[in-house]
């Protein structure tokens, strides 16, 4: 079958019109040993063939719904309803392109509005934008939002060494250029009253994560002092934070924060390696103006009937482009679809369940691989799902061992904390049976056993195992 | 079209007006700016103790088809801002010389109004600017 549409005939007219002789005419500027190289590939295959081929190598990938997952750090393995790929797959709602014209856009524009309304019950907040692409880029968001709230009178940027450090990465690359100061992320880790002391006249916000990126989770007490620091520096009070954490404790509205964004994956989202996710972003009313992204609000038409429009997207391409102190043109709508299914789907009694599952697994987990020799676990303060534990080994070490049990082991926080070499971030999510657990807590002391045994080879550690 | 003019203030090209009160100069935009505005939604204001510079922007002023640059008639030091219109954007378009003023203004140099439009001037120049734009 032939996919080109032009004919023979077509292509001669064209090539006399442009003046040439020949196609490879057009080429004749790229040196020659270019134009036509040798790709040495293997002969073609039938496409019963290639799908085999791909099959093949899709199988061979750890994910999982073949293994059992203790990895967080931000994107995390909750269980995602059928019904939520069931309705994101309606034809209706295929469009990445921003509903400008609502009276053909309706659907659409209330599934955002309802997405919005549960965000901001959800966070406490009294509005939501419809998204962002993710969480690093809804918290890069909130400090632009933050600058333009500054006036450029204030430069200064207090980052959380425990806001998610690509999060961060992220943020400093949004501000390249803007002259902003950064600070904080040198600060002892988990000391808000440290950050506190660093807001000042010259400061637009100050971020935190709650729970943060090493699992701790901080009392509505602690975060409402710190609030009152910020605000009485008049800077902006901006808090990431786990959606799914929200269904068990105090929303961050209730403490003060004036942005309350992070991923929204959580909700709805599966992991799919990395993305689409979903950012959310929600606010108070007072600086909506300076906010990023779009807002659909609820409306009556002509005949009085309830409907849809976008309320707000003045910082947008169409109307203020010139001025636009943010480039987003696009959001995550079909992410955001799902998240408002999901969340739509468990309601508040649904959400507070997960979280509660969610917390009392990962506490039992905590507790059993605390009890193992050679690993202690190193949350002293109250977390949520995920916890760190210090380990006897390096932590790609284990964690290549422990897919050999069928388990994908934790975050390896050495990286990007010196001070946590061989220090594992482990989350747990209702997605984890006891089973589960007891098997990571078994081939945790199993791997690190062999360390203490002082095993002579490599050799005599794999026969352990083969008996094991 | 006619639009509404006020006799006592002078005028920008930029279509916004300063009225002297005083010792203090009273600063909006004009009955034919509001009229190519439409709508207006939202007013964004410069705060008190902000010194405005002559032909930079002071504010926008954004209505349902565009946000506009409302741009410093005169140099001098913002005293007063109209935070009414947050709530009440439309009163720029309902009374554009009266309840909807933007911002009161101690004036660097008061020489600065007299090379500024008066009213008959910036009426004809409002013909002309409307016979062009095909209104």
């Amino acid at each position: 079958m032939n996919y080109i549409p032009n004919t023979d005939a077509d292509r001669e007219d064209l090539l006399k019109v442009v003046g040439v002789e020949s196609i490879a005419d057009l080429f004749a500027d790229v040196p020659e040993k270019f134009r036509f190289p040798d790709l040495t590939l293997p002969p073609a295959l039938t496409e019963m063939e290639v799908l085999a081929e791909l099959q093949a190598l899709a199988d061979e990938n750890d994910d999982v719904n073949h293994l059992s997952c203790f990895l967080g750090a931000g994107a995390y393995n909750h269980f995602v309803p059928k019904i939520v790929d069931f309705l994101i797959q309606r034809s209706e709602f295929y469009t990445a392109y921003t509903p400008y014209q609502p009276e053909i856009s309706q659907g659409t524009l209330q599934a955002h509005y309802e997405y919005q309304s549960m965000i901001a019950a959800l966070t406490g907040m009294e509005a939501s934008n419809v998204s962002h692409y993710d969480g690093a880029t809804a918290v890069a968001e909130a400090v632009i939002m933050a600058l333009q709230v500054g006036r450029g009178k204030r430069t200064k940027v207090v980052l959380s060494s425990t806001l998610h450090p690509q999060y961060r990465e992220v943020v400093h690359t949004y501000t390249q250029g803007m002259s902003i100061t950064a600070v904080g992320e040198d600060a002892p880790l988990g000391d808000l009253r440290a950050l506190g002391d660093l807001a000042g006249k010259d400061t637009a916000c100050v971020i935190v994560q709650n729970p943060d990126f090493l699992g701790r989770l901080y009392s509505p007490a602690e975060m409402q002092a710190l609030a009152d620091r910020v605000h009485e520096a008049g800077a902006i009070f901006v808090v990431s934070v786990d959606p799914i954490s929200l269904g068990l404790f105090t929303p961050p509205g209730e403490y003060g924060a004036d942005v309350v964004c992070g991923e929204g994956q959580p909700m709805g989202n599966s992991l799919s390696f990395g993305g689409p996710y979903l950012g959310f972003f929600a606010m108070k009313l007072d600086d909506i103006r300076k906010s990023a992204g779009r807002i659909v609000g609820q409306t009556v038409d002509t005949d009085g009937e309830r409907g849809f429009v976008l309320t707000l997207s003045t910082r947008e391409q169409h109307i203020r482009r010139d001025k636009a102190s943010s480039n987003i043109c696009s959001n995550q709508a079909l992410n955001a679809l799902a998240a408002a299914i999901y969340l739509a789907t468990m309601g508040k009694y649904g959400v507070r369940k997960i979280a509660e599952l969610t917390y009392h697994k990962a506490h039992y987990a905590a507790k059993v691989v605390d009890e193992i020799e050679g690993y202690a676990v190193k949350s002293d303060g109250p977390f949520f799902k995920e916890f760190v534990v210090q380990c006897p080994l390096p932590v790609a070490e284990i964690n290549s061992r422990l897919l050999d049990y069928g388990l994908i082991g934790g975050y390896d926080l050495g990286a990007d904390y010196p001070e946590l070499k061989d220090h594992m971030l482990v989350c747990v999510t209702e997605m984890n049976s006891r089973d589960d657990i007891e098997a990571l807590a078994d081939a945790l002391a199993e791997i690190g056993s062999f360390q203490a045994e002082d095993l002579e080879g490599q050799d005599e550690l794999d026969d352990v195992e083969e008996v094991a | 079209m006619s639009y509404k003019f006020d006799e006592k203030a002078r005028y920008a090209k930029s279509h916004e007006w300063v009225r002297l009160e005083g010792d203090v100069a009273v600063i909006g935009v004009s009955d034919y700016a509001q009229h190519l505005l439409s709508d207006i939604v939202y007013v964004e204001l410069p705060e008190v103790g902000d010194t405005l510079t002559k032909g930079e922007s002071m504010g926008t002023v954004e209505s349902v088809k565009a946000a506009e640059d409302a741009y410093a008639p005169i140099n001098g030091e913002v005293i007063e801002v109209n935070t009414e219109l947050e709530n009440n954007p439309e009163w720029v378009n309902e009374d554009p010389y009266g309840k909807a003023w933007l911002l009161k203004v101690t004036p660097a140099d008061l020489a600065e109004l007299d090379e500024m439009m008066d009213v008959v001037t910036y009426e004809a120049f409002v013909k002309e600017e409307d016979e062009k734009g095909g209104h």
